[in-house]
Parts: C-alpha cells; structure tokens; sequence
C-alpha cells in the first residue's frame, strides 16, 4: 500500500515537476521526501512493529491530509520512500545510503533499536541528516551527540533509566513500605546488561542487598528456574530488564509460582499493549520501563487518534509517544527554519524548543531533559511514576497487590 | 533440585515435541524441511484466532488443527516435494533441493503470515494455573504440553514399531530402494509421513502458544531446535528424539538453578556437541547410512 | 596454452584495475553496493573451496565472520589495522583447526547440525564472557577506516581466494580432494591422509572468512554477537553458494552476485512482499536449475558443441 501511494505520488511530483519546468522545479519545493528504513522481517520485528512504523505511517498520513509541512507560506506534501532492513546492520547501512544517494530524500527517519541506531549515526552524520534517535538507549548517548553534533538520543542513557529507579527505591524505602533485598536478572543482550552494569553500583550505593543478580541469553524458552530460585531469596524487589518475550514469561510465571514481592519490574514488553491484554486485572500494580502522562489531554488525544489510524490497535506507553514526539519535532523544526536546509534544520533542533504529545521538548547539548523511567500499571492503564518531578507522575503503588486467579 | 528437574523435563518434554514432527519429515520422507518453524508458527496463530475469536480451548482446537495441517502438508508434498524427490539421483541431491526449496517456502510462509498478521508479538493465557506436584508449584499449560508430547510421543513408538503400517515407514526409513523391493509403495509412505510429520509439529505449535510469546518471524529459532534435538537423537528415531530432547532440558533447568542462567544455552549447545564427537550419528543413530 | 594463460592473466588484471576504479567513479550507495557483492563473493566462494571437494555442508561460516568482526572490536583501536588483521586471521585459523580435527569424522546432516550448534555455542560463550568478565554487550568500533578502504581490502581478498582456488586445484591437495570427493575410501587405500587434506581446506576457507568478517565489522561502528554472529549469514552463503554450483571454484560467484541484486532489487521495490516474492522465486529457481546456475551453462556447453562440430563437416 506504502509502495504504491509513494508511486502515485511520485508520478504527481514528476508530472508536475515537468510541468513547471525545470528551473522552477528546483528553485521551488514541491513535496518533501522522507526515507526510512525499518526491521520489517527477522527478530527485531516485534519491536518496531509495535512502537516505530505505526507511528511513522500515522504521523506522514496525518501530515498529508492536513496538506502537508508548511514551508514559508505554502504547505508541501510529504513522500515516503520505506525499505525493510531485514533486522541487520549492514542491510540498515545499506539502506540508508540508498536512500540518500538513489532516492536522494530530504529527511530521513530512524530505524529501531540502539544497535541499528548506532550503525546508521556515521552516515547520517558524514551527509549531515539530522537523526532523532527514539528507540536507543545507550550510556554513550552524551559522547555520540558530540562525536556526531547532529544525532539526538531521545531515550536517554541506561545510567538514567538505573539511577531513577535506585531513587524510586530509595525513597520508597525511607516511607518504609519496603525492605532492602533486591532481586536482579537482566538478559544477556545490550539492553539488559548495560542496565544491570549501570544499576548495580547504584544499588550498592544506596546500602541494598543485592540478593540475586544473574543474566539468561536471548531465547531462553522457560524462565521457571530463575524465578523460582528468587521467590525462594523472598526479596522485598524483583528487577528484571528483559526484553518483551521473556517479561511476559517471567510475569506468567512469577503469578503461577504466586511470587509476589512489593515492587515486581519488568523491563521492555511490560508497557505494551500486549501486557493489558494478557494479564488484565494482574497487571496492576506492575512496574516497569518507561511509562508516560496518562493524565494529560495531549496523551489522550494521541491514544485516541492512533486508535483510529490503527484499527483500534494502541501505542506503546514508552518509546511510541516519544517516537511520535520526535516526528513532531522534525516538522516543527522544518517548517521554522522554512526549507529544505538540513544544517539549518539541526541548528533549529540544536536550539529550539517543541511542543509535543510528551510535553515541551528542549535539548540540552542534543539529548532531552526529562524522561520517564519507571512506570506502573494502575486501574487498566500504565502511568509515569518516577522521575516523580516530571509533570504528570502518579504516585507508586506499593506493595503491588496480590495475583488473581485469571 | 526436584523442582529444577520437574522444570527441565517440562521444557524438555517441549523441546521433544517440537522436533517430533522433524525426525518423521527428516528420517523418513527425507526432506530437510527448513519450513518447519513457519509450519509451527502457523498452528501457534491459528489457536490463538481460535481461542481469541471463538473462546475455543486449544485442545479442542487441536482437533480442528491436526487434520488441517495434515492435508496441508500433503499438498505442500504432494505439489512442492515430490517432484523434487523423483528427480534426485542420490540423497545428498535431495539433500541440497530440500535445503532450497524449504527456504523458499520458509520465506513464502513467513510472507504470509506477516501480512497477516504484522510483526507484532502474540501471548495469551491459557491454563496458566498453579499445578502442585511432589510438593513444587508447577504451570499446568506445560504439563499439560508434557502429557501430550509423551502419549503422542508413545502412541507413535508403538504404532511404528508394533503395526504393519509402523514397519513399512521404518523400512523406508532405513532403505528407500530395499523397501520397494518387498512392496511397499515408497512414493506415498513418504508422503503420509511427511503429512503426519506437519500435523505433529501444528500440534506443538497449538500447545506451545499457550505458554510462549510468538510473532510471525519466530519461526526459524524452533527449526533449528528441531534440528539440533532430532540430530542428537539421532534421525528419524522417535525415542532418540524424547531421549534427546529431555536430556537437553534437564540439563538446561539445572544450569539454570545450580550454575548460572546465563550459560544455559551454551551447555545446551556444548552437550550437543559432545554427544555427536562420541556418538557421530546420534545417541540412537546407526553409525553409518 | 601459456598464450592463453598470458591473455587470461591480462584480462584479470585489467578486470581487477577496473573494479578497484569503483570507490573513484560511483557514489556511496553503488560502492555499497559493491561491498556486499564482494563480500558475499568472497564469502561463498571460500565456502566452496572446503564444501565444494569435500562436500561437507557448514553452516559455521558466521561462527568466522564473527570471530573476525570480535576481534576488530576488542583490538580494533589499540593495535594497528594490519596487526588486528593479522591476529583476527591467525584466531580464525586456530579456531578451524580445532573445530576441522574434532568434526571431520561427522557426516552429512550431522556435520552441517554440528557446525550450525558450534556457531550459536561460540556467541553464547562471547555473550556470557562480556556480560560478565567485561560488563559490557556491544562494543563500539571507532577505527578511522573509509569504505573504500573496506572495499579494496574485500577486493583484494576475492583476488586471493580465487587464486588460491586456483592453485589448490592444480596441486596434490587439489587431487587428492578430488579423489576424497568421488570415494573417500579410494582415497584412503591411495595412501592421502584425508584427514590432514580435509582440515588444511578448511583452515584456508576459514581464514578468508574471519578476515571477511574482520574487514566488515568497521562498517556498522557498534557490534554486538546478534549482529557478528547472525546466522542468517550462514544460511545465505550457503544458499548463495548451492544455487550457484559449489563443484567448481567459480560456481558460488555464480550465485552470490544474482542473490545479492535480487535481494536489493525487491527490498527496495517491494518492501511489504518482499518475503514472499523471494520465497516464490527460490523455488523456481529450484526447479528451473537443478544443478545450480553452474550446471546450466555446462549443460549449455555439452549441447552446443557438437553443434559447432558438425559444422565444418
């Protein structure tokens, strides 16, 4: 479907690009090309499914049916030009050079993930595209921005995302709703272990005990001893940064094994939709990465629209709002600066400040200022706890209820 | 200990069913079916519309999937395969056009199913009850999916070794040319099991969806663990393939609770390996073919 | 004869030259292009050289290709790139000695299981020595190396493996392969050691792999084991290197180019039905060309010759 409008509005461009001649045809814009390229098959499929591509399909239709970006005093569509990376780094690199080499796009949008991120930022930085990151987390996020002044890290880094939880714990512990044993896994993937490399210290720090730290490998099918082996350590605080597959499993089986501690976080997965649908009235009290204002009108209004472009599917409670955001930035990035100038349009991103379905946004020597780190599940729905200075964080629920029987 | 070894046979009796179907494609119809996964795949959606849209149980949609997958695979052999059987001169060019043409059907599979279905991941709950055992908490979804992999496991050792039928696909399991020779129509022996061998696997899959998370591209992760069992048992051996697999998760629940999670699948693999260096065939593998 | 090596010598020359002109001539993407076609060349051809005499399967080049990109990644920025090379090449070698002398004596489906299960258990041991001796999963590779650079070097490597190809077939290893291909029996009543001619193949086709790896790995700046050691690279040099025709020494080029272009072709063309377009022209292929792009120009061959024979009589 992609493909074909993307032809039909080539034809337009080219039709009326002939139409106007050709020195008209450069002096004016007539349609924005955008290019991205996107894990459409192999196993990063699962995340950019959910959190990336509806966004990106949704914000390019909603740009065009309001006319499309506003440059100067007129507005022009926007084309899309998509290809599938095939969840591999040399296939994303590819990609993106076809992109701006044969396409020769205006803009181009990120894949998903940090890895691919991170192999794509040396090429959009060498041809200057400005790259708002949304699905990468990573502690080198501050050294990258610098190293390629026109990358921006919208996720922060895993040091962030470790040190608000200690926090949480922390002041959770001084209220004395719970104890100090803390209970660790993480999956043995980039994600995971620079969490857990990050927390760790920052849990010693903070005088907890550490009663259980190990890693399991991507693909591991039962997570049965690994919880068992925990619920038998009775920690007051079970931390897994897990990735969607194995925090569905270790949440099924910590209520099967009736392993209930007053804080029980999972990591990726536990703000997806998939989560509610699987676990209902079990979900509440959960905690997990990430999280956003659910309060706010912006959020609902943006749950709303994306229900409706999606065929009642809904985002993410994470990094599909910040996704969103970053497309939003983009645009108003573009339409203040008033052409196609990428030098222009990083400076703008360098600079401004964006109002977006997160909030205003600011960058700060190219990463944000404000994140959310720890959310939870409470009365159906997942809200934003911790950092508790961001606009729109819920109080925690501890301890987190009992399981019920399904 | 006990509760790491109730775990590991679970997820052994998993890994077993799941490589079943593969040992009867493999060892006797002789089709190296890298598709396998996909078919698996398939099955694990096909319980989960059932169950989602019409509140049927699996195991009841079991009875709706098995014969489903049975004709398919028929199809798929009868139309795909068999050409490709007739042609090859020896096994090892057999070998190498199942290799291409299950690729190609993987692919064709996963197409589907991703326009379909999307990318997005897929869980439901099903069964996801305590179940206490010899004084342990157990998920009754997998035992449950332990119970059935043994008695289809069983049924199928005693139906190959005990009936006519069962003796037929074992010779044609060991000598293609000499079967024919005391009159045994090959050509459709190969093709009823390759059929059984699908609706084995779309019975894993229809099991196994109600424990695990699965997405359209997830198939390829349970064709090698297909693999990986069915060779270590040794090939086309039913009982190697429940010996195999147990082993595999036994020693991978016990890794997990007494070493460390994270070397799981590494002791996995290097067991695997120490099996083939002792035994080149497998543990119930002839030595040479 | 030697008038027509001399023509076939010139003729590679003056082909090499040219394709080294590339990085000056096409922008990022065509030398992008470029470097996949190479390193898939390189890749399936060195694949070939072992499996092709031998016949032995392997799905473990992307257990090499990984050990090559680790090693850029641990060592890349503290050593210079010919020393980093040259110790990726000599892990790579050491590491297919092993593996040649413990799995030779395996066969058929058992070899080409056991060489996938050794490629997932050396990512699993790298996965659990970085999460935990080193803390960290993903390594950044900052190593000033252009891709022309990459380029040339994987130009120069598919110049080596051919003339290796090339040399080994006219040696005594060559014939003594060709005698194990066709009985490995014969061959050992003809007094080969097998085992010492099987392994030295695979050592040679090993090494080419790892330094294709090593070579690579400076592309993507971040590697982590799903990137170095994704097994779909096994699976497509196999495919690539099958398709073509591994019995003769140009046969996986044969294959790796075609796929490479299809494979951009319809992902950039048709991104939403790639999977499936790809899956339906597998299997015409499959059918179309039984013994490989290679067994379709000799049967070419075979039937335009007598043509050509009968002709001036």
């Amino acid at each position: 479907m992609t493909t074909s409008t993307t032809r039909r509005a080539l034809l337009l461009a080219a039709v009326l690009a002939a139409g106007a001649g050709f020195a008209t045809a450069a002096a004016a814009q007539t349609s924005i090309k955008i290019g991205y390229v996107l894990s459409r098959t192999g196993p990063n499929t699962g995340g950019a499914a959910v959190t990336t591509l509806p966004n990106y399909e949704m914000w390019a239709k909603e740009v065009n049916d309001a006319g499309g970006i506003k440059l100067g005093e007129k507005r022009v569509p926007i084309e899309i030009v998509a290809y599938d990376d095939r969840s591999s780094a040399e296939e994303a690199v590819r990609g993106i050079e076809r992109l701006i080499n044969q396409d020769k796009v205006d803009f181009i949008l990120p894949p998903w993930g940090t890895g691919l991120n991170l192999a794509v930022g040396p090429i959009l930085a060498r041809e200057g595209y400005p790259h708002l990151a949304a699905t990468a987390v990573t502690d080198k996020a501050p050294e990258l921005a610098k190293r390629w002044p026109n990358s921006f890290w919208l996720l922060g880094t895993s040091t962030g995302a470790a040190e608000a939880l200690v926090d949480l714990l922390v002041k959770l512990r001084d209220e004395k709703k719970i104890g100090d044993t803390v209970a660790m896994v993480a999956i043995a993937d980039g994600f995971g272990i620079d969490l857990s490399t990050a927390a760790r210290p920052a849990l010693t720090k903070a005088k907890f005990k550490l009663a259980y730290d190990k890693s399991y490998p991507i693909g591991t099918q039962d997570l049965a001893p690994i919880i068992n082996d925990v619920k038998a350590l009775n920690p007051d605080v079970f931390v897994a940064f897990s990735y969607p597959p194995d925090t569905l499993a270790l949440t099924e089986q910590s209520r099967i094994a009736g392993f209930n501690p007053k804080i029980f976080y999972t990591g990726v997965g536990t703000a997806f939709p998939l989560f509610n649908q699987k676990f209902g009235k079990n979900t509440e009290g959960v905690m997990g990465i990430g999280g956003w204002s659910g309060d706010s009108a912006a959020i609902k209004d943006y749950l709303a629209r994306h229900k409706a472009a999606r065929n009642g599917a809904e985002p993410d409670r994470w990094a599909s709002a910040v996704t969103y955001s970053s497309l939003q930035i983009l645009q108003q990035a573009i339409e203040r600066v008033g052409k196609v100038d990428r030098a222009a349009v990083i400076k703008e991103l360098q600079t401004g400040s964006f109002d977006t379905v997160i909030g205003k946004v600011k960058f700060e020597n190219n990463l944000p200022t404000r994140y959310w780190w720890v959310g939870q599940w409470q009365g159906g729905d997942f809200y934003g706890v911790a950092p508790a200075g961001n606009v729109g964080a819920r109080a925690a629920i501890v301890p987190k209820p009992a399981w019920v029987a399904p | 200990m006990t509760n790491a070894i109730l775990t590991g046979l679970m997820l052994g009796g998993m890994y077993a069913l799941i490589a079943m179907g593969l040992t009867l494609q493999y060892g006797v119809a002789r089709i190296m079916n890298l598709s396998y996964g996909e078919v698996l795949i398939a099955a694990a959606f096909g319980a989960q519309g059932l169950f989602t849209g019409w509140a049927l149980s699996p195991f009841a949609g079991l009875a709706f999937v098995i014969p489903v997958a049975f004709l398919l695979n028929l199809a798929i052999y009868r139309v795909l395969l068999s050409p490709l059987v007739r042609r090859a001169r020896t096994r090892d060019a057999l070998e190498v056009d199942s290799i291409l043409a299950t690729f190609g059907l993987a692919f064709i599979l996963q197409g589907i199913m991703l326009s379909m279905f999307g990318g997005a991941y897929y869980s439901y709950s099903y069964l996801a009850s305590p179940v206490h055992l010899f004084g342990e908490t157990i998920a009754a979804n997998r035992l449950a999916a332990l119970a059935v992999c043994i008695l289809l496991g069983g049924s199928l050792y005693l139906a190959l070794t005990q009936t006519r039928g069962g003796t037929a696909i074992r010779a044609v399991a060991v000598d293609p040319a000499a079967a024919q020779l005391v009159a045994i129509d090959v050509a459709r022996t190969a093709a009823f099991t390759f059929a059984l061998g699908g609706a084995l696997v779309a019975s894993a899959g229809v099991l196994i969806s109600t424990f695990l998370t699965f997405s359209a591209t997830s198939g390829v992760v349970f064709t090698m663990k297909a693999l990986i069992v069915v060779v270590m048992g040794g090939v086309g051996n039913m009982l190697g393939c429940l010996v195999a697999g147990l082993l595999l998760g036994v020693s991978e629940a016990l890794v997990a609770s007494l070493i460390d999670p994270g070397l799981t699948l590494a002791v996995n693999f290097a067991l695997f390996l120490v099996v083939l260096l002792v035994k080149p065939a497998g543990l119930f593998g002839r030595a040479s073919r | 004869m030697n008038a027509r090596l001399a023509t076939f010598a010139l003729l590679t020359a003056a082909g090499l030259s040219l394709m080294a002109m590339v990085p000056y001539l096409a922008n990022a993407y065509w030398l992008a292009l470029g470097i996949s076609l190479l390193q898939y060349t390189v890749l399936a051809t060195a694949w070939g050289l072992f499996s092709g005499p031998t016949r032995y399967v392997s799905l473990a080049t992307t257990a090499f290709f990984g050990v090559g990109a680790y090693t850029v990644a641990v060592l890349g920025e503290a050593l210079p790139w010919p020393v980093v090379l040259a110790v990726a090449a000599m892990l790579g070698a050491a590491l297919a000695v092993l593996v040649g002398l413990s799995t030779l004596r395996l066969s058929g489906v058992y070899f080409v299981i056991f060489t996938f299960g050794l490629a997932e258990l050396i990512r699993q041991l790298v996965v659990w020595f970085e999460v935990n001796k080193s803390h960290v999963l993903g390594r950044y590779v900052f190593v000033p190396v252009t891709q022309a650079l990459i380029y040339w070097q994987l130009l120069a490597l598919a110049a080596a493996v051919f003339a290796l190809g090339w040399l080994i077939a006219r040696s005594r290893l060559g014939f003594a392969l060709r005698i194990i291909g066709e009985d490995e029996t014969v061959a050992t009543h003809c007094g080969i050691n097998t085992t010492i001619a099987k392994v030295t193949l695979f050592v040679i086709s090993a090494t080419v792999m790892t330094l294709v790896g090593a070579v690579m790995a400076p592309r993507w700046t971040y590697i982590e084991p799903s990137i170095a050691f994704n097994a779909m690279i096994s699976f497509q040099v196999l495919i690539m290197a099958l398709l073509g025709g591994a019995h003769r020494l140009w046969g996986p080029v044969l294959g790796a180019v075609p796929l490479t272009l299809l494979f951009e072709l319809l992902s950039a063309n048709f991104p939403n039905t790639f999977t499936i377009i790809l899956g339906c022209i597998f299997l015409v292929i499959v059918y179309l060309l039984p013994r490989g792009v290679v067994g379709l120009i000799e049967r070419r061959r075979e039937t335009s010759v007598p043509v050509q024979r009968r002709l001036p009589a």
